[in-house]
Protein backbone atom coordinates (compact mmCIF):
# COMPACT_ATOMS: atom_id res chain seq x y z
CA UNK A 1 0.00 0.00 0.00
CA UNK A 2 1.28 3.25 -1.09
CA UNK A 3 1.36 5.60 1.93
CA UNK A 4 -0.70 9.21 1.39
CA UNK A 5 1.57 11.23 3.73
CA UNK A 6 5.07 10.65 4.74
CA UNK A 7 7.49 12.65 7.30
CA UNK A 8 11.50 11.98 7.91
CA UNK A 9 13.24 13.49 10.58
CA UNK A 10 16.56 12.54 12.34
CA UNK A 11 17.65 14.10 15.85
CA UNK A 12 20.39 13.79 18.34
CA UNK A 13 19.82 10.93 20.78
CA UNK A 14 19.23 13.59 24.17
CA UNK A 15 17.02 12.62 26.73
CA UNK A 16 15.77 16.36 26.39
CA UNK A 17 14.36 15.49 22.73
CA UNK A 18 12.07 12.69 23.88
CA UNK A 19 9.29 15.50 24.41
CA UNK A 20 10.18 17.10 21.18
CA UNK A 21 10.03 13.69 19.34
CA UNK A 22 6.59 12.33 20.69
CA UNK A 23 5.05 16.10 20.24
CA UNK A 24 6.48 16.38 16.49
CA UNK A 25 4.56 12.49 15.75
CA UNK A 26 1.65 13.27 17.52
CA UNK A 27 1.24 16.52 15.19
CA UNK A 28 1.89 14.36 12.33
CA UNK A 29 -0.76 12.02 13.27
CA UNK A 30 -3.27 14.44 14.39
CA UNK A 31 -3.48 15.14 10.50
CA UNK A 32 -5.83 12.45 10.23
CA UNK A 33 -8.32 13.87 12.99
CA UNK A 34 -7.69 10.71 15.79
CA UNK A 35 -9.21 10.52 18.82
CA UNK A 36 -7.31 12.15 21.83
CA UNK A 37 -6.97 8.64 23.24
CA UNK A 38 -5.41 7.71 20.06
CA UNK A 39 -3.05 10.95 19.43
CA UNK A 40 -1.89 9.67 23.82
CA UNK A 41 -1.76 5.84 22.68
CA UNK A 42 0.85 6.73 20.04
CA UNK A 43 2.42 9.80 21.87
CA UNK A 44 3.24 6.43 25.08
CA UNK A 45 4.32 4.15 22.51
CA UNK A 46 6.48 6.29 20.57
CA UNK A 47 8.53 7.57 23.76
CA UNK A 48 8.68 3.77 24.95
CA UNK A 49 10.53 3.48 21.62
CA UNK A 50 12.87 6.41 21.37
CA UNK A 51 13.31 5.98 25.69
CA UNK A 52 14.50 2.75 24.56
CA UNK A 53 17.13 4.40 22.37
CA UNK A 54 18.57 7.18 24.07
CA UNK A 55 18.57 4.39 27.39
CA UNK A 56 20.22 1.70 26.05
CA UNK A 57 21.17 1.98 22.40
CA UNK A 58 23.26 4.65 22.98
CA UNK A 59 23.73 4.60 26.58
CA UNK A 60 26.05 7.62 27.68
CA UNK A 61 27.23 7.73 24.11
CA UNK A 62 25.52 10.62 21.79
CA UNK A 63 24.23 8.90 18.63
CA UNK A 64 21.46 9.92 16.58
CA UNK A 65 17.91 8.74 16.39
CA UNK A 66 15.94 8.16 12.94
CA UNK A 67 11.97 8.44 12.86
CA UNK A 68 10.16 8.18 9.67
CA UNK A 69 6.26 7.93 10.02
CA UNK A 70 3.73 7.25 7.00
CA UNK A 71 0.11 7.24 6.60
CA UNK A 72 -1.79 4.84 4.62
CA UNK A 73 -5.20 5.13 2.81
CA UNK A 74 -6.98 2.83 5.15
CA UNK A 75 -6.32 5.49 8.01
CA UNK A 76 -3.09 3.21 9.49
CA UNK A 77 -0.24 5.40 10.98
CA UNK A 78 3.40 3.28 10.51
CA UNK A 79 5.90 4.76 12.86
CA UNK A 80 9.85 3.45 12.54
CA UNK A 81 12.02 4.49 15.20
CA UNK A 82 15.48 3.82 14.15
CA UNK A 83 19.24 3.55 16.10
CA UNK A 84 23.04 2.77 14.97
CA UNK A 85 23.65 1.94 18.40
CA UNK A 86 24.62 -1.49 20.45
CA UNK A 87 21.73 -3.26 18.96
CA UNK A 88 19.59 -5.85 21.13
CA UNK A 89 21.27 -9.42 21.55
CA UNK A 90 18.46 -11.23 22.42
CA UNK A 91 14.84 -9.57 21.15
CA UNK A 92 12.77 -11.75 22.34
CA UNK A 93 14.40 -11.56 26.12
CA UNK A 94 14.24 -7.70 25.94
CA UNK A 95 10.73 -7.78 24.91
CA UNK A 96 9.40 -10.15 27.98
CA UNK A 97 7.27 -8.24 30.24
CA UNK A 98 9.67 -6.34 33.95
CA UNK A 99 12.94 -7.55 31.68
CA UNK A 100 15.30 -5.00 32.07
CA UNK A 101 19.12 -4.67 31.58
CA UNK A 102 19.76 -1.44 33.43
CA UNK A 103 19.35 -0.91 36.74
CA UNK A 104 18.69 2.95 36.69
CA UNK A 105 14.92 2.56 37.82
CA UNK A 106 13.69 1.03 34.12
CA UNK A 107 10.62 -0.82 35.22
CA UNK A 108 11.50 -3.56 32.14
CA UNK A 109 7.97 -2.24 30.31
CA UNK A 110 9.03 -0.47 27.32
CA UNK A 111 7.94 -3.03 24.89
CA UNK A 112 4.84 -4.33 26.65
CA UNK A 113 3.28 -0.64 26.85
CA UNK A 114 4.18 -0.21 23.13
CA UNK A 115 2.66 -3.49 22.27
CA UNK A 116 -0.42 -2.35 24.25
CA UNK A 117 -1.13 1.15 22.81
CA UNK A 118 -0.31 -0.29 19.49
CA UNK A 119 -1.97 -3.10 17.11
CA UNK A 120 1.36 -4.22 15.93
CA UNK A 121 5.19 -3.56 16.95
CA UNK A 122 7.55 -5.20 15.11
CA UNK A 123 11.20 -5.27 16.35
CA UNK A 124 14.38 -6.09 14.39
CA UNK A 125 17.91 -5.72 15.78
CA UNK A 126 21.33 -6.64 15.09
CA UNK A 127 23.81 -6.37 17.91
CA UNK A 128 26.86 -3.86 17.12
CA UNK A 129 24.80 -2.23 14.42
CA UNK A 130 21.04 -0.69 15.68
CA UNK A 131 17.67 -1.41 16.11
CA UNK A 132 14.78 -0.25 14.58
CA UNK A 133 11.18 -0.40 15.94
CA UNK A 134 7.79 0.22 14.30
CA UNK A 135 4.84 0.78 15.23
CA UNK A 136 1.56 0.44 13.62
CA UNK A 137 -1.80 1.84 14.48
CA UNK A 138 -4.80 1.72 12.78
CA UNK A 139 -6.99 5.07 12.85
CA UNK A 140 -10.35 5.02 13.88
CA UNK A 141 -10.82 8.59 15.07
CA UNK A 142 -12.13 9.98 11.87
CA UNK A 143 -14.80 11.40 10.44
CA UNK A 144 -16.07 11.87 7.18
CA UNK B 1 6.01 19.53 41.31
CA UNK B 2 5.46 20.87 44.90
CA UNK B 3 5.93 18.62 48.21
CA UNK B 4 3.72 19.24 51.25
CA UNK B 5 3.68 17.68 54.69
CA UNK B 6 0.97 17.55 57.79
CA UNK B 7 0.50 14.42 60.27
CA UNK B 8 4.11 12.47 59.32
CA UNK B 9 2.30 12.84 55.93
CA UNK B 10 4.21 13.75 52.37
CA UNK B 11 2.44 14.28 49.56
CA UNK B 12 4.08 14.80 46.22
CA UNK B 13 1.85 16.72 43.79
CA UNK B 14 3.54 16.04 40.08
CA UNK B 15 2.73 17.73 36.82
CA UNK B 16 3.53 17.74 33.64
CA UNK B 17 5.06 15.04 31.86
CA UNK B 18 6.79 12.38 33.55
CA UNK B 19 9.28 11.11 30.90
CA UNK B 20 12.67 9.85 31.56
CA UNK B 21 14.23 13.14 30.91
CA UNK B 22 11.77 14.75 33.76
CA UNK B 23 11.90 11.27 35.76
CA UNK B 24 15.58 11.69 37.21
CA UNK B 25 15.00 15.54 38.97
CA UNK B 26 11.68 14.47 40.22
CA UNK B 27 13.70 10.80 41.65
CA UNK B 28 16.27 13.16 43.29
CA UNK B 29 13.87 16.08 45.07
CA UNK B 30 11.55 13.14 46.42
CA UNK B 31 14.12 11.09 47.51
CA UNK B 32 15.62 13.65 49.32
CA UNK B 33 12.47 14.93 51.42
CA UNK B 34 11.83 11.56 52.05
CA UNK B 35 15.11 10.79 53.66
CA UNK B 36 14.87 14.05 55.55
CA UNK B 37 11.32 13.93 56.64
CA UNK B 38 10.94 10.31 57.04
CA UNK B 39 7.19 10.73 57.01
CA UNK B 40 4.74 7.53 57.67
CA UNK B 41 2.60 7.36 54.24
CA UNK B 42 3.90 9.31 50.68
CA UNK B 43 0.97 9.81 48.40
CA UNK B 44 1.95 10.83 44.89
CA UNK B 45 -0.41 12.59 43.55
CA UNK B 46 -0.71 12.57 39.58
CA UNK B 47 -3.82 14.62 39.14
CA UNK B 48 -1.73 17.49 37.46
CA UNK B 49 0.37 15.30 35.12
CA UNK B 50 -0.41 15.52 31.24
CA UNK B 51 1.57 12.69 30.03
CA UNK B 52 3.19 9.50 31.63
CA UNK B 53 5.31 6.43 30.11
CA UNK B 54 6.80 3.85 31.71
CA UNK B 55 9.06 6.17 33.17
CA UNK B 56 6.57 7.28 35.90
CA UNK B 57 6.23 3.39 36.38
CA UNK B 58 10.11 3.22 37.58
CA UNK B 59 9.79 6.42 39.31
CA UNK B 60 6.70 4.90 41.45
CA UNK B 61 8.72 1.76 42.06
CA UNK B 62 11.67 3.80 43.23
CA UNK B 63 10.14 5.90 45.59
CA UNK B 64 8.27 2.94 47.05
CA UNK B 65 11.35 1.23 47.37
CA UNK B 66 12.91 4.68 49.42
CA UNK B 67 9.83 5.19 51.42
CA UNK B 68 10.22 1.99 52.77
CA UNK B 69 13.80 2.22 53.59
CA UNK B 70 12.67 4.89 55.94
CA UNK B 71 8.90 2.75 56.94
CA UNK B 72 6.84 4.83 54.96
CA UNK B 73 4.01 3.19 53.08
CA UNK B 74 3.47 4.57 49.89
CA UNK B 75 -0.11 5.58 47.86
CA UNK B 76 -1.05 6.94 44.66
CA UNK B 77 -3.76 9.05 43.63
CA UNK B 78 -4.96 11.20 40.46
CA UNK B 79 -3.51 8.68 37.99
CA UNK B 80 -5.85 8.79 34.71
CA UNK B 81 -6.88 5.04 33.61
CA UNK B 82 -4.81 4.87 30.94
CA UNK B 83 -1.58 5.41 33.27
CA UNK B 84 -2.99 3.48 36.09
CA UNK B 85 -3.33 0.58 33.74
CA UNK B 86 0.38 1.50 32.69
CA UNK B 87 1.13 1.03 36.24
CA UNK B 88 -0.33 -2.13 36.67
CA UNK B 89 1.90 -3.65 34.15
CA UNK B 90 4.38 -3.58 37.08
CA UNK B 91 2.65 -5.67 39.75
CA UNK B 92 2.77 -3.14 41.80
CA UNK B 93 -1.13 -2.64 43.28
CA UNK B 94 -0.11 -5.26 46.23
CA UNK B 95 2.30 -3.32 46.89
CA UNK B 96 0.86 0.51 46.84
CA UNK B 97 -2.41 1.62 47.68
CA UNK B 98 -4.25 3.08 44.93
CA UNK B 99 -6.81 6.01 45.75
Amino acid sequence: MKAINDFKMNIMSKSANEGFIRAVTAAFCALIDPTVEEISDIKTAVSEAVTNAVVHAYKEKQGRIYIDAAIYPDNTVKIRIKDKGCGIEDVKKAMEPLYTTSGDERSGLGFSVMESFCDKLKVSSTPGKGTVVTLTKKITGKCE
Amino acid sequence: MKISFSDKQMTVFLSGDIDHHNASSLRAKTDTEIIKQKPQKLILDFSDVSFMDSSGVGFVIGRYKTALDVGCTTAVTGLRDRDKKILMMSGMENKIEFR
